[in-house]
């Protein structure tokens, strides 16, 4: 195996954490994020789909999910920024007996609210919410969404059956959204004591069916940074957003070139902004015309428009999966992603220039982006472009880290 | 009872003490030993079995050369001096 590089950060630098098919690589950039420094891998050999960073309570903890194909999946943590992981004796998320279910992946590690620095979240496959409030010390399955009588007819898609997003409600601490593929979002408002498909105007091009209570693949599904009712959903087929709380679902595949795709974020400070990055059809899943090129609106899904520079335009047959897009709280904000064929991309201004800063990993299944030492050029969130905000929105910070 | 020694790969040495092999008694089957050893090394426990208690699918247990599953699985009978050895499976990608 190959001997892991250690990484020293400090504050203010900017710190990728990149999740593969092989392992786990932590990417250091300094200095406006202008050069780049790569540490790892962190359990070479292990499929690390589920990378995070939780800052709360003085911590400074990585998480990631490792699975090995031969030895199980589990949790590790670091408060060392990866020179030390923990190796835990038994594995830490685990179906009880009962369910007669074994876990296969760990999809989604998800910190909870500021307000809760115990509670954490954790999306498997075969999909189900996992929840711990002890820091992380001990998981328990989320029985509300587990014996939701829909459960036995959601059905896997390319990836396995998996609960990948997770999205708490900022302030309501009731609320708390998920997405399956294939099942659709399901949304809770009493803690995770029941859960209801909210699927309501989500296409389901693959079924007899196109507008099912539930069964939709949904890929990605992102919080606004101002107006936490205000969500971004990516499809199986279909571009969504949500002014409801996720209620109910828009099309907005306005000016894509095509509306399939898995990867999505939010700009961490600008109301209505969201990126993504579109693939060509759901058989061939690579870029469109061989062009590289992350799509991102700024007025809330209305229109669409490409981010080419410093991305490759031709013969450029490359995928960006689920969690493989973020951006970080700069300002201008820092967006990266990862893909199939080992790259990451940074841009420090947006999203306006893209620079390659790491060539020849394995398949990068995740990227999660922090600075580090808190927001470090950050800002007070912005409106969406040709909205007015109510006094309680212009208040507001943006709550995502 | 039978006396047995299980030889482990090196990966799963740091959760048994650094050991590669161990030797103890148990009995009547396999899945007596490997119950056996996971008391003597719970860290051996997750690495080798899901939470059924089933062997991992890509984790070979033999006795002596015979893949357990060629035979009665976890209810293998186990003879006096027998060698079991965990393997990794040849899979990955």
């Amino acid at each position: 195996m190959p001997r892991s590089r250690p990484l020293s950060v400090k504050d203010g630098d900017v710190l990728l954490l990149v999740g593969t098919m092989k392992g786990a690589f932590l990417l250091r950039g300094r200095g406006r994020a202008a050069s780049w420094e790569m540490g790892g891998p962190h359990f070479a050999g292990a499929a690390v789909y589920a990378m995070a960073y939780d800052d709360r309570a003085g911590r400074h903890r990585l998480w990631a999910g490792s699975a090995s194909m031969h030895w199980g999946s589990v949790l590790r943590t670091s408060d060392d920024f990866g020179k030390t992981w923990t190796e835990p004796k038994a594995a830490n998320v685990r179906f009880p007996d009962d369910t007669g279910l074994t876990l296969s992946q760990i999809w989604q590690i998800c910190p909870g609210r500021p307000s809760e620095p115990e509670v954490l979240y954790c999306g498997v496959a075969p999909a189900a919410l996992f929840e711990s409030r002890d820091g992380g010390g001990s998981w328990q399955l989320a029985r509300g969404l587990f014996d939701h009588p829909h459960r036995p007819r959601w059905s896997p898609g390319g990836g396995g059956l998996c609960l990948h997003t997770i999205l708490p409600h900022p302030t309501d601490r009731g609320r708390l959204l998920v997405a399956i593929s294939t099942g659709g979002v399901y949304l809770t408002v009493d803690g995770g004591r029941t859960f209801r498909a909210s699927n309501r105007g989500i296409r389901a091009d693959f079924l007899p069916d196109k507008h099912p209570e539930f069964g939709q693949c949904v890929h990605k599904v992102v919080r606004d940074p101002v107006r936490p009712d205000h969500l971004f959903l990516q499809n199986h087929w279909g571009l969504y957003r949500s002014q409801d709380g996720g209620e109910s679902w828009q099309d907005v595949a306005n000016g894509v070139p095509s509306d399939f795709g898995f990867a999505m974020a939010a700009h961490p400070h600008d109301s209505g902004t969201a990126y993504i990055v579109p693939l060509e059809s759901d058989g061939f899943r690579c870029v469109p015309e061989g062009r590289l090129r992350v799509y991102r609106t700024r007025d809330a899904g209305r229109s669409w428009r490409p981010l080419t520079r410093g991305l490759p335009q031709a013969g450029a047959y490359e995928t960006v999966l689920r969690d493989a897009l973020a951006t970080d709280t700069r300002d201008p904000a820092g967006v990266y992603f990862g893909t199939r064929s080992g790259r990451v991309y940074g841009s420090r201004d947006d999203g306006a220039s893209w620079k390659c800063i790491a060539d020849s990993l394995p398949p990068v299944v995740c990227v999660k982006a922090v600075v580090l030492g808190g927001k470090v050029g950050s800002r007070r969130a912005r409106p969406v472009r040709g909205l007015r905000l109510g006094r309680a929105a212009r208040r507001s910070q943006p709550w995502q880290p | 009872m039978a006396a047995v020694t299980i030889h482990l790969p090196g990966v799963l040495a740091p959760h048994a003490g650094g050991r590669s092999r161990v030797t103890l008694e148990a009995g009547p089957d396999v899945g007596a030993a490997l119950a056996a050893l996971f008391v003597l090394h719970a860290g051996l426990r997750d690495r080798i079995q899901n939470e059924r208690g089933e062997v991992r699918p890509h984790v070979n247990v033999f006795v002596g050369s015979e893949n357990v599953r060629d035979l009665k699985g976890l209810l293998t009978p186990l003879p006096d001096r027998a060698e079991l050895f965990i393997l990794p499976a040849v899979s990955g990608g």
